[in-house]
């Protein structure tokens, strides 16, 4: 086993995104876009992943801040989860983002740690981040989805060869605020909705996004859509600080005539996106934000559940989850 | 005794360097020409190196060398034949660590796989995986056994109930009384099987070791709890004398029992160094610490306890197998036996005991072992009894709790002293038991209120280590302390003995520690909880010495017999006329003048051989003070705690929050209380984390161990843990030590742990687990009716 001892790399520092991409474009296989590094360093100090040319976006201005475009706003992806945390115009209007940001890891690598490299985040399957030969790392098995796989982590949805979930806590935010991803490349700039932005196995069981080689991820525009509704957010993990997602829950509802006439909800770490509770959004609207409905919300959301031999206690934490987010938001 | 040092707050001369951070650890250290080593680690749990072929890396640039277990003297430091997934096959040598690095990736190993088991149960079954190629798979390491083969019978299997623990041959067994007449004739037996998990020591140094050798001798730096105690094992190690190496151990990042000895990697480091002709560092990275670090054993075990009605525990039939990891263990099984034994002063006990090794890490001595897991296992089971018998939760263990009268073991030993229900008492008026248990279930939204209290016990004594201290000309005492520096500040609270003895101002102490080339005396190891009884008689003695020889030089100088002296302010005098007299300074000058025993020339025939260097070190310097102890030390040196603990648990979330913990020790007189309270509240977080979230998972398919990181062993956090902890003591004397003291580092962790654990029991309405830790899983799926994930008696999942 090789295992932290990182290997000699270039490192670049550009300090523009044009010259990221084409450092990028140069460089293809053997390049590597680099936020804060939590990803990257755990990576290649293990020597399970590895690429000769690291190009550090931390240079970048222009990537960085949070500015109101629009009814909305703007974040650039090289923005700490420290300030989205703490920003009076993401707690003012979007609480439900700045309350996930703020419970991603620790205080220290919140600090350090980016938007664009906690949404980028790769798989945190055990096996996975070992360095075995499993699916996701270009292997033909999965050892976790086995019968005696310790796949307490693992998914109730989305299973196709590979189990691994999404271990984002902004990323359900990103979805339930209808945010739109800007990605960049030498071709231009595209956007994808946040909903697709996040891919399962059936797509690419290699990656996690919708991020090409030789694009970037250099902003996120959160429409104002739902700016000021009813939030919520939970999370829970095994320890309250410096501990991936068990499940959470993210939520905006509005609220008229004590009614939910407008809800959109995601669940994490449940399968390898953030999981879309399409279902719970169509049982809820038009009924009143009480227990009843709550009841109901946390039955449809379990629905269609596969648990694997040691997460099924995720089916009742999603339930109850989802039932909080009704009922206590 | 009213004592001017002993039970105050003193600065411990270490402390300055480690806030500014000017400590030096090993791998701090730097030496000319050194090279950095790195390991290779086997990716099997178990397997035979069948060829080796380094050529290629030995040929790179800044490649110097290689060491495996084919070289001279290596013996078990290396393996050919690795036994867990990071054991280590060899080290190779090189400018830098990338190069190191980059060489073992050439290496070109062959490996035939063997079989390998992560479950004892699995091991003991007949036809079950051998962990070790020579068909072991019961006792070694530091079980006290030998290793040897046992498999149970299918009938041992079949014999107990579905989710029973079984119970075949025992290579460990004790009993007292008759538990079967024991159990018939109680009011109410509790039956049940649980899992303790296995945890890493997470100490943050890694065991990194420097070494170089220079003029014959080897210098080596690494971090250990013990000292003086270490040498020996590390001239094994090197295979050289005891005489032929400087250790340098000034500080020890944490240890917890894992660095009670020295690890290989000293060896290792020396060897190459030899081997190479350069100094090397050998730095050992997390992922390797958590491999190599060692970690407490699991128990699988089983107890029937009966009880009075009364609520007064009659008898105790405790069965117990230990997951001993790939070096066998320690001794968990039988400790955990004597802490039931000494806890409920049972009448009738039984016990019956099996470590067996498995193709995990290696297991060792870590705070409370098998003491801490079997108080967080069977405190609950208390409860459910009391609970039944409808008896309140603190009387039923007033009314078992161990005090002077109480026995332990096999052997039912006295206790030298012990004030467990003074504990509970100061606890339950800390805790204000009486207000916090009117609280119990109390609903808020959707947490639940649970109380709850946790008892701990460790045995505290050893005897026979030497003391030394030296007055010299300057009128300064030197204490020369051989204890290892492990944080708990212990080498140098325990000296203060020497001082108290000699009546000397502090300030005009010295401490000597941190390498033998301090001349340092023959201690204990830095475990156990032992150094505060253990350490203290022997610096007492060695002041005593020092304080027959003051007394003797005045009377030889001044008239009379020795015993018309007394000591103070730094002067021994006539108890007649305290104006005849000479200075400690005077008397250290007349030392050297007479030489002999006065001045270190001609130490006592009974003091170690580590000791007499230290002597020949000090010789001819002043008085030297130099005694083996052989106080009186008849029975169990016990010692224990309680915890009280009030949390909320989340119904929906199986999360749990600790509101409030108290803490009481009974470790007889308070020698230090910053260094106490250091103890109760690093003790009392380690057992919080141990109830709810440190557990060591390990895939049976291939031996993965999932947990090799801080983030995957999950330590607890500020943020798991209350605000504050509160603690108090009993501060009563023991009457076997001069200065009152007993320790007590090891069970504040089990009390804090049990304490939590009842707490939650409480909140769920009642006995609900026989499994540690509690985490969010089980809670959620008690609470929704489902089925829990892992089967009773399975380990290591989960």
């Amino acid at each position: 086993m090789s295992k932290d001892m990182m290997p000699h790399f270039e490192l670049y520092q550009p300090d523009s995104v044009e010259t990221a991409l084409d450092l990028l474009g140069r460089f293809g296989e053997d390049g590597w876009a680099m936020a804060g590094g939590h990803d990257t360093l755990d990576w290649f100090k293990d020597r399970a992943k590895y690429a000769a040319n690291v190009v550090d976006l931390g240079g970048i201005e222009s990537l960085r801040g949070i500015r109101a475009v629009g009814d909305g706003i703007e974040i650039g992806a090289m923005t700490t989860l420290t300030e989205i945390a703490n920003s009076d115009a993401v707690q003012s209007r979007f609480s439900v983002l700045s309350s996930a940001a703020g419970r991603v890891a620790s205080p220290q690598i919140r600090n350090v740690g980016t938007l664009g490299g906690n949404l980028n985040q790769d798989a945190r399957c055990w096996y996975y981040r070992y360095g075995v030969d499993c699916y996701r790392a270009g292997g033909n098995t999965c050892y976790a989805d086995t019968p005696e796989g310790q796949n307490r982590e693992h998914c109730l949805w989305g299973a196709d060869r590979c189990v691994a979930v999404s271990p984002s806590d902004v990323a359900p935010a990103m979805v339930v605020l209808d945010a739109r991803m800007v990605i960049r490349s030498a071709d231009g700039e595209r956007e994808v909705a946040a909903e697709d932005y996040f891919i399962g196995p059936e797509i690419d069981i290699e990656r996690m996004t919708a991020v090409e080689p030789g694009e970037l991820l250099t902003a996120v525009r959160i429409p104002g859509d739902w700016a000021n509704a009813r939030f919520y957010f939970e999370k829970v993990a095994d320890r309250n600080t410096w501990d991936f997602p068990l499940v959470n829950i993210a939520s905006a509802m509005v609220v008229e005539n004590g009614a939910i006439s407008r809800i959109r909800m995601a669940a994490g770490a449940v399968q390898c996106t953030p999981r879309r509770l399409s279902v719970v959004e169509e049982v809820v609207t038009g009924s009143p934000p009480d227990e009843e409905t709550a009841a109901l919300a946390g039955q449809a959301a379990v629905r269609g559940a596969t648990p694997l031999n040691f997460n099924h206690f995720k089916i009742p934490l999603l339930e109850n989850l989802v039932k909080r987010a009704i009922r206590d938001a | 005794m009213a004592w001017s040092l002993i039970g105050k707050n003193f600065t411990p001369p270490d402390i300055r360097a480690k806030v500014t951070g000017d400590a030096k650890y090993a791998e701090d250290f730097r030496a000319e020409g050194m090279v950095f080593a790195r390991l290779l680690t086997s990716p099997f749990p178990h397997a035979r190196v069948v060829s080796m072929d380094a050529s290629e890396a030995l040929a790179m640039d800044g490649v110097h060398g290689i060491l495996t277990a084919d070289d001279e003297g290596v013996g078990e430091l290396l393996t050919n034949e690795p036994k867990f997934v990071g054991d280590l096959i060899l080290a190779v040598a090189a400018d830098d660590e990338t190069t190191a690095q980059n060489a073992i990736e050439r290496i070109r190993l062959e490996f035939e796989s063997l079989d390998f088991t992560v479950d004892p149960l699995d091991c003991l079954y007949p036809g079950g995986p051998d962990p070790r190629a020579d068909g072991t798979n019961v006792g070694g390491g530091r079980t006290g056994l030998e290793r040897r083969r046992i498999k149970w019978t299918a009938r041992d299997f079949a014999a107990v109930g579905e989710n029973q623990l079984p119970m075949g041959e025992a290579p460990v067994e004790w009993a007292h009384g008759d538990v079967e007449a024991g159990l018939s004739a109680s009011d109410l037996v509790i039956d049940e099987s649980f899992v303790t998990p296995g945890n890493s020591h997470m100490s943050m140094e890694p065991r990194t070791a420097m070494a170089y050798w220079e003029n014959g001798k080897c210098y080596v730096h690494s971090g250990s709890q013990s000292l003086t105690a270490s040498l020996p094992a590390i001239a094994r190690q090197i295979g050289i004398g005891l005489d032929e190496f400087v250790y340098i151990n000034e500080f020890c990042g944490g240890g917890f029992g894992s660095k009670g000895t020295p690890g290989q990697t000293v060896g290792i480091a020396a060897h190459l160094s030899k081997k190479i002709s350069r100094p090397v560092m050998l730095r050992i990275s997390r992922h390797e610490e958590f491999y190599i670090g060692s970690a407490r054993g699991t128990l699988q075990g089983r107890v029937r306890m009966g009880f009075r009605a009364d609520g007064k525990v009659t008898a105790i039939d405790f069965t117990v197998v230990q997951d001993g990891g790939s070096n066998g263990g320690f001794q968990d099984a039988g400790d955990a036996a004597a802490a039931l034994s000494i806890l409920y002063q049972p009448e009738h006990m039984r016990f019956r005991g099996i470590p067996v090794i498995t193709n995990t890490t290696p297991r060792g001595p870590q705070r409370g072992p098998g003491q801490n897991q079997i108080s967080a296992a069977v405190e609950p089971l208390v409860d459910r009894a009391a609970r039944e018998l409808g008896i309140d939760r603190l009387e039923i263990r007033k009314l078992n709790a161990p005090d002077n009268d109480a026995l332990i073991g096999a052997n039912r030993l006295n206790v030298t002293s012990a004030y467990m229900p003074d504990a509970l008492d100061r606890g339950a008026a800390l805790f204000d038991w009486e207000t916090q248990r009117q609280r119990s279930g109390e609903r808020n939204g959707s947490k639940v209120r649970g109380i709850g209290i946790g008892t701990a016990y460790h045995d505290v004594g050893r005897t026979g280590y030497d003391g030394l201290c030296v007055i010299t000309p300057d009128g300064k005492l030197h204490l020369h302390s051989g204890v290892g520096n492990l944080g708990t500040y212990s080498y140098a609270s325990t000296t203060r003995a020497a001082a108290e003895v000699l009546k000397m101002d502090w300030e005009n102490c010295i401490i000597h520690q941190g390498s033998n080339a301090n001349f340092l005396p023959f201690a204990s190891t830095q475990t156990g909880s032992n150094t505060s009884w253990t350490m203290s008689r022997a610096n007492y003695v060695g002041g005593m010495n020092a304080l027959g020889k003051l007394k003797e030089i005045a009377a030889m100088d001044l008239g009379g017999a020795p015993e018309d002296y007394d000591v103070d302010g730094a002067r021994v005098f006539k108890i007649s006329d305290s104006a005849q007299g000479m200075t400690y300074a005077q008397a250290a000058q007349r030392a050297i003048e007479l030489g002999g025993t006065y001045s270190g020339e001609n130490p006592p025939d009974d003091i170690h051989e580590v000791t007499r260097l230290a002597v020949r070190g000090v010789a001819g310097t002043g008085l030297v003070g130099v005694a083996k102890e052989t106080l009186r030390m008849e029975g169990d040196v016990p010692a224990l705690a309680c915890g009280f603990a009030a949390v909320d648990v989340d119904v929906e979330t199986g999360k749990v929050e600790i509101l409030d913990y108290v803490c009481i020790a009974d470790c007889g007189t308070v020698f230090h209380p910053q260094g106490l309270a250091q103890q109760m509240k690093g003790g009392g977080v380690w057992g919080m984390g141990f109830a709810l979230f440190e557990r060591q998972i390990y895939d049976p398919q291939n031996g993965l161990p999932g947990n090799d990181s801080f983030l995957s062993c999950k330590p607890a956090t500020y943020l798991d843990i209350p605000a504050t902890v509160e603690w108090d003591a009993v501060d009563i004397a023991d009457p076997q030590n001069p200065v009152g003291a007993r320790g007590i580092g090891e069970p504040p962790m089990g009390a804090a742990a049990a304490a939590v654990l009842c707490a939650i029991s409480d909140a769920l309405g009642g006995h609900v687990f026989n499994r540690v830790p509690v985490v969010p899983d089980m809670i959620v799926n008690y609470v929704a009716g489902r089925e829990q994930s892992t089967q009773p008696l399975k380990i290591h999942t989960a």
